[in-house]
């Protein structure tokens, strides 16, 4: 096994730059210790707008243009230079396996040319992650640090997880998961079904502004009694989808007018209410007062509004990080790693590779 | 001291001294574990030279063409590691790589040069010899195409030659001479040579 180096220079607040490409964001992030110091985003969603999904390619090929010009400005951003780093970071897994090979291919060089341990880390436990970041406006003593154990609620176009955190860097387990579609997927495929442009989360979000959310009841999967053994935790949307398509199309073969902002309202409704029912059941299942949100989904306005309400109503108390650190970005990976450096764990070999479906539990590749 | 790499069939990684004397050389013809092998090529190659990030003066890479999910890992290690190592990165066309390891192994004559695109089709190009710098002429190429579509080689006296490596040795040699003679290097872009697939799904009805 061939490691890049045996030891971090500093493990108190250690500097680490973060690479993340496992999805369409090339995220590069900078921290030293808790402390953020650049979080630069260089997303290809424009380039999947006419697809009206993320094509993993061209994902891919962004990131190879992307990454360069984001190392560079990350560094200016921090104003440090690579000699100043401690270790380099990067998402092994879970997302696209082209895309992460990217990535992983530039982070084992960039370690390697700087003589710099690597760590590998879990693109789900990173989102977890985000949360211990103070941002530059916000001072130790402001920013309240993660407490564990949380329950937490990851929510993108690429993955809906819920996860039970004992530990960031040794205890994380998956409650679950969605079963087929991702909710952010949902958003965009209803959006289509709507004739409102990609991505869906921000358009449904418009469009359900004046809606009523109880103008239609939409399905809520894996809700059902039977679904409780097997199901309690996870999550499915595509029969969700399917719904809002076929009322869709009912009315207009009816020749009736769809109303748009109704049904985006109720459709949204439906996701936010099996998201935020699911995640709050499981912190009363098993005693935990506290839920996490992450994931790209947590800009929906709705989706934050319900899970305060009913977070507060359960005495449960919600964390949401800042919206830059929700999406998919490479300074919840650098916090990642940084909390494993400070922890004591040792650095990544040179060999691992992506893993499309790294599991949770798995909160660094060795 | 040059470090070169490809990643455009296996990954190969090797370390080329001034002189044109190759230092070190990693590689494997897998094609399915270029993420996995490159920091420990890297790393191991750097090691057995003796030679430290900070002694070399520039990274050679292989741009291709290439299946794409391989061949980027190399480009951005190469890109990346240039970046770190604060040095100039020459950009190489893969095939002039193996055409130069060719000829100076002894082939003599036109060259047909195909390598593997996945998907039942062919990269090819076309040479005539190594020039008086010892660089290989390339007349046509690279390109893709269906095997039973690739340039004739009858009249032309051309022989085919089907390679399955991309030495980073050669690459890195083939860099030195292509910097020594002010040969302008290839652009530094990937030659895929293909669009990315992507099935425009159409709005289906599901009733
Ligand atoms: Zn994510």
């Amino acid at each position: 096994m061939t490691r890049a180096q045996t030891d971090v220079p500093n493990r108190v607040n250690p500097l680490v730059l973060g690479i993340e490409t496992s999805c369409d964001e090339t995220g590069i992030g900078i921290v030293r210790g808790t402390e953020l110091l650049a979080n630069v985003i260089s997303s290809s969603m424009e380039e999947h707008a006419r697809f009206g999904g993320v094509v993993p390619e061209v994902a891919a090929r962004a990131h190879l243009e992307a990454l360069g010009p984001a190392i560079r400005q990350a560094l200016a951003d921090a104003n440090v230079g690579f000699g100043d780093l401690d270790a380099i970071a990067v998402t092994s897994g879970p997302g696209l396996s082209g895309a992460l090979m990217v990535g992983v291919g530039a982070a084992k060089a960039l370690a390697v040319s700087r003589r710099l341990p690597l760590y590998a880390v879990n693109h789900l436990v990173g989102h977890v992650g985000a949360d211990l970041l103070q941002g530059p406006s916000e001072s130790a003593e402001e920013h309240s640090p993660l407490e564990t154990p949380t329950i937490a609620l990851l929510v993108s176009g690429g993955h809906t997880s819920l996860l039970l955190v004992g530990d960031l860097v040794s205890d994380v387990q998956l409650l679950g998961e969605t079963i087929d579609d991702a909710a952010g997927e949902a958003f965009d495929k209803v959006a289509r079904v709507l004739g409102l442009a990609y991505p869906g989360g921000p358009r449904i979000d418009m469009a359900a502004a004046n809606g009523d959310p109880r103008a239609i009841r939409f399905p809520r999967g894996l809700t059902q009694p039977k679904d409780m053994a097997k199901n309690r935790y996870n999550f499915s949307f595509s029969g969700l989808k399917t719904a809002v398509a076929r009322w869709v199309e009912q009315r207009q073969d009816a020749g009736e007018e769809i109303p748009i902002a109704d049904v985006a309202a109720s459709f949204r409704e439906a996701v936010v209410d099996v998201l935020v029912g699911k995640a709050l059941a499981a912190c009363a299942d098993l005693g935990v007062p506290r839920l996490l949100l992450g994931g790209g989904v947590v800009a929906n306005q709705r989706l934050r509004e319900i899970a305060e309400q009913r977070a507060a109503a359960a005495g449960v108390t919600l964390r949401i990080p800042p919206l830059a650190l929700c999406t998919d970005n490479g300074a919840m990976i650098a916090s990642l790693a940084a909390q494993l450096i400070m922890a004591g764990a040792d650095p990544s070999s040179l060999d691992f590779g992506a893993d499309s479906t790294l599991p949770v539990t798995q909160i660094q590749v060795l | 001291m040059l470090l070169a790499l490809d990643t455009s069939a296996g990954t190969s990684v090797a370390i080329v001294d001034a002189g044109g004397g190759i230092r070190a050389e990693r590689s494997t013809d897998d094609t399915m574990r270029h993420a996995e092998v490159i920091g420990g090529f890297l790393s191991d190659a750097l090691d057995e030279a003796g030679v430290r990030p900070t002694e070399l003066t520039a990274i050679a890479v292989g741009m291709g063409p290439g299946p794409f999910t391989g061949l980027r890992v190399g480009i951005a290690a190469a890109r990346v590691f240039a970046l770190g190592a604060g040095v100039r990165l020459l950009p190489v066309i893969s095939h002039d790589a193996i055409a130069l390891d060719r000829y100076e192994a002894g082939f003599a004559g036109r060259m047909l040069l195909v390598t593997d695109a996945r998907r039942r089709e062919l990269y090819w190009s076309r040479y005539d010899g190594l020039d008086e710098r010892g660089v290989p002429r390339r007349l046509d190429g690279p390109g893709l195409a269906k095997p039973d579509a690739l340039p004739a080689t009858e009249g032309d006296s051309a022989e085919r030659v089907d390679a399955h490596r991309v030495p980073a040795g050669a690459l890195g040699i083939l860099a030195q001479r292509m910097r020594q003679h002010d040969v302008p290097f290839a652009a530094d872009e990937p030659l895929y040579l293909r669009s990315p697939d992507v099935t425009l799904s159409t709005r289906k009805r599901v009733s």
